[in-house]
């Protein structure tokens, strides 16, 4: 797609590892992005998605391991990878007692955007993210939506060759997170920007070409989300019936399958469920009221992988709420 | 959309930045940013404005009392002895004030942005310096406008004169301001510097008395304090200006080893020490992420 593209990986990582005195939030990890992609990178509070994000950015040092961004050596050349990279902080770094167009400016000026083009490109990326009405408003006056759609302008304003986004909706209502989405995936298309983002909402990961799933500073997983959802096996089929005890012993019978009997029914792992429910419908002689077929989400496999559910640890009781909201508001759109 | 002259252009525009011509325009930038935010906060332009008048005014009209009981300063008016002093505080106060900002930066994240950026981390010093002595030299000269008040007159190359000369100072100041705050982690640090830097920086600048017939330790503090060096040539010229007599001048000026100083040499010595300062700065940010 892109003439000036450097060949190979977009991002390339080896045995990256990473310590704060005992504290290793870094652990050896290897991953590659294609150029182009976007590169989900998934897991909970305290993973080490920042730590690795600030390498591959320059920022901090690695205590062991290689990166390399565009090919070039994060170590060895940071200034050349600083000149190719955009980074949208999990923290707002927006001057807020200047406008949203000053900081552009400014940001144009340290990436010396031609003068002939800075002008241009700012009411470009205003436009994109609908602030063109505000921008000679003060930043101090934004909201946190609108302060983080504004990172995201001066993220790409210089046009880099990978944008690193670290959490780019957290906190954000699920309307705006759609709509920074629709931005991100607007600007691979239309310049084919490589996107390494990180989030710890299992929703957003599946927007993603590829996700690597991060705990503890390890990579426990890496591929594209109907990849990773294939390591659990199957689609989940959920049954209620007029005799739910009885149908499961008649499905452990005819199937040969180990039903699991809860209080939302009876559910079923089974390889194709597109098939799968019109026979048991036909040969189930137990009448059945209701059937879900569903994929397994996100959040099966990081259970599976790592014993325990992504948003178990120190997640604050808004986000919880936002991620109950989310799944029942998924649940119910599948049912 | 995507074979469109611009889009090409835009991946076209996807080359490596130059770090020299960025540095360059960094450092513009930085400095730029200053001035608007200063320009901004009016509130503190006219808050600097009144501190300095407290001084002249109520501590001025005071200590001119008593001083002319006591015999005073040979002739001299002590409001107009202390007035350079007065602009040298406000030099002072904004310079480290406005150089603290990058500590400000940092805690509230936008240092960040810069130090990610394709630039040489000289940028960001020589750009705050820059953006600081600005800020301290225009506070500084708006004190010019209360030379009346104290029956100092100034003729318009006095004013040139001063303006070099604010400048200097200000830019020696903000310097050392720079190398310190590049240093520093938090906000938690600028009380000590308050304390144990500035204070002692303005108490023993001849701002407030002459630095003449001091004990031996103090004398010599004196002369390694930066501001004495923009106090004293900034009185000579102000005071000189409004046909203050030569010797008396000379009496009250800055000495060393007896010998009054000369303006020029204090030009150099304020200069030099900017640089000195400035160069700390720049190893300090080049060293850090
Ligand atoms: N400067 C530091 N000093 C000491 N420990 C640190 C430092 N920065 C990060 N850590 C530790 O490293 C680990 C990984 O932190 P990191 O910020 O990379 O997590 P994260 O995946 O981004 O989490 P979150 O979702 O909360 O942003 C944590 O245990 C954190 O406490
Ligand atoms: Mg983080």
């Amino acid at each position: 797609m892109h003439e000036d593209q450097p060949p190979g990986w977009a991002v390339e990582t080896r045995g990256l590892v990473k310590t704060y005195g005992k504290v290793e939030a870094v652990r050896g990890i290897d991953l590659t992005v294609r150029p182009g992609e976007v590169f989900g990178f998934l897991g909970p509070n305290g993973a080490g998605k920042s730590t690795t994000i600030s390498i591959l950015c320059t920022l901090i040092e690695p205590t062991g391991g290689q990166a390399l961004v565009g090919g070039i050596d994060v170590v060895r050349d940071p200034g050349s990878v600083r000149a190719r990279i955009g980074l949208v902080f999990q923290d707002t770094t927006l001057d807020d007692q200047l406008t949203a167009r000053e900081n552009l400016e400014f940001h144009a000026f340290l990436y010396d955007v031609p003068r002939s083009e800075r002008r241009r490109r700012i009411d470009r990326v205003l436009e994109m993210v609908e602030l063109g009405e505000r921008a000679g408003s003060l930043v101090r006056t934004f909201s946190g939506g609108m302060k983080r759609r504004l990172e995201i302008a001066r993220g790409i304003l210089h046009s880099p060759y990978v944008l690193f986004l670290d959490e780019p909706t957290l906190g954000l209502d699920p309307q705006t997170r759609n709509r920074i989405w629709e931005y991100l995936h607007d600007l691979r298309r239309r310049e084919g920007i490589t996107i390494f983002m990180t989030t710890h909402y299992m929703d957003e990961a599946e927007l993603c070409d590829r996700i690597a799933i991060i705990d503890h500073g390890r990579i426990v997983a890496l591929g594209s989300p109907g990849e990773l959802k294939g390591m659990v096996g199957g689609d989940v089929v959920t049954l209620r019936t007029r005799d739910d005890r009885g149908a499961a012993e008649e499905i452990g019978r005819r199937f040969g399958l180990e039903p699991l009997l809860d209080s939302g029914g009876l559910r079923l792992e089974v390889e194709d469920g597109a098939s799968f429910v019109p026979r048991l419908l036909r040969e189930l002689s137990v009448s059945v009221d209701t059937v879900t077929l569903s994929r397994p989400s996100l959040d099966d496999v990081f259970l599976k992988l790592t014993g325990h559910a992504i948003r178990d640890e120190e997640v604050g009781a808004r986000d919880r709420m936002r991620a109950m909201a989310g799944r029942w508001r998924g649940a119910r759109g599948r049912g | 959309m995507e074979g469109s002259a611009e889009a090409i252009a835009i991946r076209l525009g996807r080359t490596a930045v130059d770090t020299r011509r960025a540095s360059i325009l960094a450092v513009y930038v930085i400095w730029k940013r200053d001035v608007i935010r200063y320009w901004r906060d009016r509130v503190r332009l006219v808050g600097a404005l009144a501190q300095p008048l407290l001084f002249l005014v109520i501590l001025g009209t005071g200590l001119a009392s008593a001083l002319r009981g006591a015999g005073g300063l040979g002739g001299l008016d002590y409001q107009q002895f202390m007035y350079p002093g007065i602009i040298g505080m406000a030099v002072l106060f904004t310079s480290v004030f406005s150089a603290m900002s990058i500590v400000w930066d940092r805690e509230f994240g936008f240092l960040r942005e810069v130090l990610v950026a394709p630039i040489d981390r000289s940028a960001v010093a020589i750009g705050k310096a820059l953006g600081g002595a600005t800020q301290a030299t225009v506070q500084g000269l708006v004190l010019l406008v209360l030379a009346p008040l104290v029956g100092v007159r100034l003729t318009p190359l006095a004013v040139l004169e001063l303006i070099g000369l604010i400048f200097c100072l200000s830019f020696a100041l903000t310097s050392v301001g720079v190398a310190v705050a590049a240093r520093m982690e938090s906000m938690m640090g600028f009380q000590f510097v308050v304390n144990f830097m500035v204070q002692p920086a303005f108490f023993l600048s001849g701002a407030m008395f002459p630095l003449t017939g001091l004990p031996g330790w103090m004398a010599v503090l004196t002369r390694l304090d930066p501001l004495a060096y923009g106090v004293d040539p900034i009185r000579r010229v102000a005071l000189g200006a409004g046909g203050l007599p030569g010797p008396l001048l000379d009496r009250l000026s800055l000495t060393i080893a007896g010998e009054p100083v000369a303006i020029w040499v204090e030009v150099v010595v304020l200069v030099a020490f900017g640089l000195a300062a400035l160069s700390a700065a720049i190893w300090s940010f080049r060293r850090r992420a």
